[in-house]
């Protein structure tokens, strides 16, 4: 079965370039066809979890496969976990420094966004270690 | 019709063109490739922005129009000015003066894009008002906003205005006049539009959201300006000016960027102008990050607005500049009455045209996505234009679409002369 595999690392030092990976993914999505409100989809959970890993967790690396029936995100960092998943999933939670916040994130939005957005979601967190989320949107 | 759907007013002159690749690094949906020698335009990828014709040193990029000459094809004529034509002159504070001028160069009469404008914004107001759950509001005015819309962002066409341009009702409004006035039958009537820009001259041949332009001819604002300025001169001179002018502060600022959202009177609105900057704005749009308390979007593909169209002739700063003093002591808003016999409203969907899209079936689309990328390993990277595409992500979705090869590349090229050299 085809599949397409793309991988990105994000830089966890220049805030400026965080959204370029989702970004990318989204440009590629459009050219392969998949339908505009999947594409949606996968774009708004991708860069919430793409701007998580530059706030939080000083970046990471996103790979992302596409296949005929779903699009699979792994986004995988060695920041400093998650210390309550269940609070941290929770709408309006965050613990973002006021300088972030500053700039217009922390809303405690992200996480919340990115399960509404994906069919499936999962978080492997070890504090002190690293924190990876796995993102699953199904095709059909 | 065919492909109508896809006209573009942007063109190449082939004798003109040198092959230079400069047009082909400006388009901003890359659809420009150098072929042969030659720029060609894929007219699919088109959005009639105008950005080659600003750029080719060689002006072997043009745009489609109606010359002067075709007033003769109609028994009576009006005129209909963008706002940003009163612009280009210097040195007045009276609008009628252009108007007087421009019956003058032979129109029997003439409508006021701005007026039409004021009704529009009132549309808008209520619109906007009555409709929370379409927020923001994307404005339609710009027809290459709403081309690139409907090209490349699927998920904002929910959020396109669907009221129908200022030309268009002022074009409807002079049709009615006209045939009251006179007792001629339509075909008589020319209605002409003073066009800014290339795109308004795509969106008469095919609108989006409306099935017909009332608009009979567009003519292009650098045609019309040497005999404006010389019928204005004569107008000043012998004084006669005629009270034509049904024009406010709001009607006079759609000329340059910010005046549509200015009509609104609400603050909740946001302003891009450039085309550039209309992109950026539009993926953060699609991507969810703008607060949802913006009610509207009022985007111009040329950078100032209106006034900074590639067919208009001052600079558009200095235009903008004049705009302002212009509309310094009119009162907010001179046209009020909104007509109840001509629609107002869009009355086709604007449809998603996925042109960008590598065909075949998922399967096949994956595997020329895997194609593309393993051609994105060969390949410098370097974005030089030298095989006649804009970048080699470009050159790579030409290849996989079976419009361009491999070789093409010059670098790629190279290694594999040198591999064949080195095995003999
Ligand atoms: N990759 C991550 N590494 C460490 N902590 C994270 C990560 N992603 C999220 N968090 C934690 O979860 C909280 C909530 O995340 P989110 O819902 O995206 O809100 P926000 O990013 O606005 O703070 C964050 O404030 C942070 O404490
Ligand atoms: S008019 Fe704009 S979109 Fe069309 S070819 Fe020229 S630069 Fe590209
Ligand atoms: S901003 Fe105005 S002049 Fe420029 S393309 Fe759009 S409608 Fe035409
Ligand atoms: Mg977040």
């Amino acid at each position: 079965m085809s599949e397409v595999k793309l991988s990105y690392t994000i830089s966890g030092d220049d805030f400026t370039r965080a959204g370029e990976a989702s970004g990318d993914v989204k440009s590629k999505l459009k050219v392969l066809g998949v339908s505009p409100d999947i594409v949606r989809k996968v774009s708004i959970a991708l860069y919430e979890g793409e701007i998580n890993m530059v706030i939080h967790a000083h970046g990471g690396t996103i790979d992302v496969t596409i296949s005929e029936t779903e699009i699979t995100m792994v986004l995988a960092d060695r920041g400093p976990g998650i210390e309550n998943v269940e609070l941290a999933m929770q709408a309006g939670y965050s613990t973002a420094s006021e300088n972030v916040r500053a700039l217009g994130f922390g809303a405690g939005m992200g996480l919340p966004n990115m399960k509404k957005y994906s069919d499936e979601m999962s978080i492997d967190t070890r504090l002190g270690e690293g924190t990876t989320v796995t993102m699953k949107v199904f095709l059909q | 019709m065919g492909n109508e759907k896809f006209y573009t007013s942007v063109h190449l002159d082939e004798s003109l063109c040198k092959g230079c690749i400069n047009c082909i690094k400006r388009c901003p949906t890359e659809a420009i490739r150098v072929r042969n020698g030659k720029a060609v335009i894929t007219k699919e990828f088109c959005i009639d922005c105008g950005e080659c014709i600003r750029h080719c040193k060689n002006h072997a990029k043009l745009a489609t129009h109606d010359s002067l000459d075709s007033m003769k094809d109609f028994k009576y004529t009006v005129a209909l000015p963008a706002p940003s034509l009163y612009a280009q002159v210097n040195n007045i504070e009276d609008v009628d003066i252009v108007l007087t001028a421009l019956k003058r160069m032979g129109f029997s009469d003439v409508f006021e894009v701005s007026a039409a404008a004021e009704i529009v914004s009132s549309l808008s107001r209520e619109y906007i008002r009555n409709h929370k759950d379409q927020w923001p509001l994307i404005s339609t005015a710009c027809p290459t906003v709403t081309r690139l819309i409907r090209v490349r962002f699927p998920n904002l066409l929910e959020h396109l205005l669907p009221i129908l341009p200022p030309m268009e009702i002022a074009a409807r409004m002079a049709r009615k006049r006209a045939m009251e006035k006179t007792g001629l039958p339509s075909e008589d009537i020319g209605i002409f539009f003073i066009s800014p820009c290339p795109a308004k001259v795509t969106s008469v041949k095919f609108p989006l959201g409306y099935e017909k332009s009332e608009v009979d001819r567009v003519l292009a604002m650098k045609d019309v300006y040497p005999g404006l300025i010389q019928a204005m001169k004569d107008v000043v001179e012998d004084g006669q000016v005629e009270e034509l002018s049904s024009t406010g502060n709001i009607g006079i600022s759609w000329g340059g960027s910010g005046g549509e959202a200015g009509g609104l009177l609400t603050d909740s609105y946001l302003a891009a102008d450039g085309i550039e900057n209309v992109i950026k704005v539009l993926e953060d749009l699609e991507d969810n990050k703008f607060a949802n308390t913006l009610s509207f979007i009022e985007l111009n593909a040329c950078s100032g607005g209106c006034v900074g169209g590639v067919l208009a002739v001052e600079n558009p700063f200095l235009a903008k500049v004049k705009l302002k003093s212009l509309r310094k002591y009119l009162p907010i808003a001179r046209t009020h009455d909104t007509p109840d016999d001509i629609g107002l409203e869009f009355t086709t969907d604007v449809a998603y045209e996925p042109v960008f899209n590598l065909g075949g079936n998922m399967a096949e689309r994956l595997s020329k996505m895997s194609q593309l990328e393993e051609l994105m390993e060969k390949f410098p990277g370097l974005d030089c234009g030298s095989c006649g595409a804009p970048t080699c992500k470009a050159l790579a979705e030409d290849i996989v679409r079976g419009m361009a090869r491999e070789t093409d590349c010059i670098h790629v090229l190279r290694s594999y002369i040198r591999k064949i050299s080195d095995g003999i």
